[in-house]
């Protein structure tokens, strides 16, 4: 008996299988309209663009068991991912709709091997791996259009911020809006330190009222700004300490005692006033 | 003929511009002259800038934090000015301070405060 023969039958080959699914190529895809329908899973297609785009589906899939590449799905998963939505499927919808393939797979390869284990176990162990890698890459194409997404939306944010504002001489204001990350902290304090170098500062006024969530690394990005204004003769004051925050400081142990801070801007002002002596009197209302 | 460091007496205060290339011995040499004239001339207030500086590293801040206690223990509040933006970026990201030295933007702001806080003090008023 020679390798992988058993009683004189040959050993399946991808080819084979590739060849039952082109054979029945016509009779699988309609099922699976069928099923995807059923399931509520095809929305806002014409049956003329769902019969087009389910038989360029099958024919990657297939496609790609054959060639033993994936270049062709990566593709067409990335386009679909784009197109945000294949004209109003959401992700879960797709993801149901590429799921019910796999099983409209499974169950041919059954159907048609099922007869003999030794075969069905061939078929199965090249369908497999095949099958799995295409839902992987459906699946992690949605995740990187989200994650390229979100990255545009904070180089949005990132260039809308303000940078560091004059309220007196000798008092700036820096308004910090959205996350605080790394970068973004080495690009406000360099920004804040020319300031208080151009505009002779000597109190600095942080409100972080527009950041959601401080970490311990965010605290840290706080301490070393805090520290480099005051190396450049400029005193800090934080306000926008929400309750959450502080709370979520306490709890991670953060020291933030060398910072003054407050609760709210108006405070934050007054403070830094007294510091430099300005007094604020109120003389009759010209409105 | 090594640099000398120019130190300018300006009322009772002493300003001292650091320069960039000045060797290890030469500013030892600084430091000893400036914490003997402090004495002898009854300096309130000495001003170090460090605005030639392109680097402040750790032995820097060491030293200064050093020359600044000396100074006080003559009677003299020691202020370190200039710090450049960049350098004192690099300082805090490294951790580095110059802890209970007083640091302010230039010499300007350095003597104002100084005029300020002796006016106030014990010998306020003395010519």
């Amino acid at each position: 008996m020679q390798n992988g023969k058993l009683d004189g039958v040959a050993e399946l080959t991808a080819a084979d299988v590739v060849a039952h699914l082109k054979r029945v190529r016509e009779e699988l895809s309609t099922q699976w309209v069928e099923e995807m329908m059923a399931k509520g899973v095809l929305v806002g297609m014409t049956p003329d663009e769902t019969a087009y785009e389910s038989a360029v589906i099958y024919d990657i899939c297939v496609g790609c068991m054959e060639t033993g590449r994936y270049d062709g799905a990566e593709r067409y998963a990335a386009q679909m991912a784009q197109r945000g939505v294949l004209a109003g499927m959401t992700p879960a919808q797709i993801l149901a709709g590429m799921l019910t393939l796999r099983d409209v797979f499974g169950r041919s390869i059954f159907d048609e091997y099922g007869d003999d284990q030794e075969r069905l176990s061939q078929a199965l162990r090249l369908y497999e791996p095949v099958a799995n890698q295409i839902l992987a890459i459906v699946a992690l194409a949605f995740v990187q259009e989200r994650e390229s997404i979100v990255r545009q939306q904070q180089e949005a944010i990132r260039e809308l911020s303000t940078p560091a504002l004059q309220i007196r001489p000798g008092l700036l204001m820096l308004p910090i809006i959205g996350l605080f990350d790394s970068a973004r902290a080495r690009q406000l304090t360099e920004q804040l330190l020319q300031a208080i170098r151009a505009s002779r500062a000597r109190a600095v006024v942080i409100d972080i009222t527009g950041v959601p969530a401080v970490d311990s690394q965010v605290a840290n990005h706080l301490l070393q700004t805090v520290d480099a204004c005051g190396l450049m003769g400029a005193r800090v004051v934080l306000t926008g300490m929400s309750p959450e925050i502080a709370q979520t400081i306490v709890t991670i142990g953060v020291d933030l005692s060398r910072i003054r801070t407050v609760a709210d801007l108006q405070t934050g002002i007054e403070e830094a006033d007294r510091w430099l002596g300005y007094v604020v009197t109120r003389a009759d209302p010209v409105l | 003929m090594p640099t000398q460091t120019p130190i300018l007496k300006q009322g009772d205060y002493l300003i001292v511009s650091l320069q960039d290339a000045v060797s290890d011995t030469d500013l030892a040499a600084l430091w000893r002259t400036l914490v003997e004239r402090v004495g002898q001339q009854r300096i309130r207030g000495v001003v170090i800038d460090v605005s030639a500086l392109d680097v402040i590293d750790s032995f820097a801040c060491r030293t200064l934090t050093q020359v600044a206690q000396a100074l006080g223990l003559r009677g003299a509040e020691a202020i370190i000015v200039g710090i450049q933006p960049d350098v004192a970026f690099s300082m805090v990201q490294l951790g580095l301070s110059v802890r209970d030295v007083r640091t302010m933007l230039d010499p300007e702001e350095a003597v104002e405060y100084l005029d300020r806080v002796t006016r106030h003090g014990p010998h306020a008023g003395r010519a």
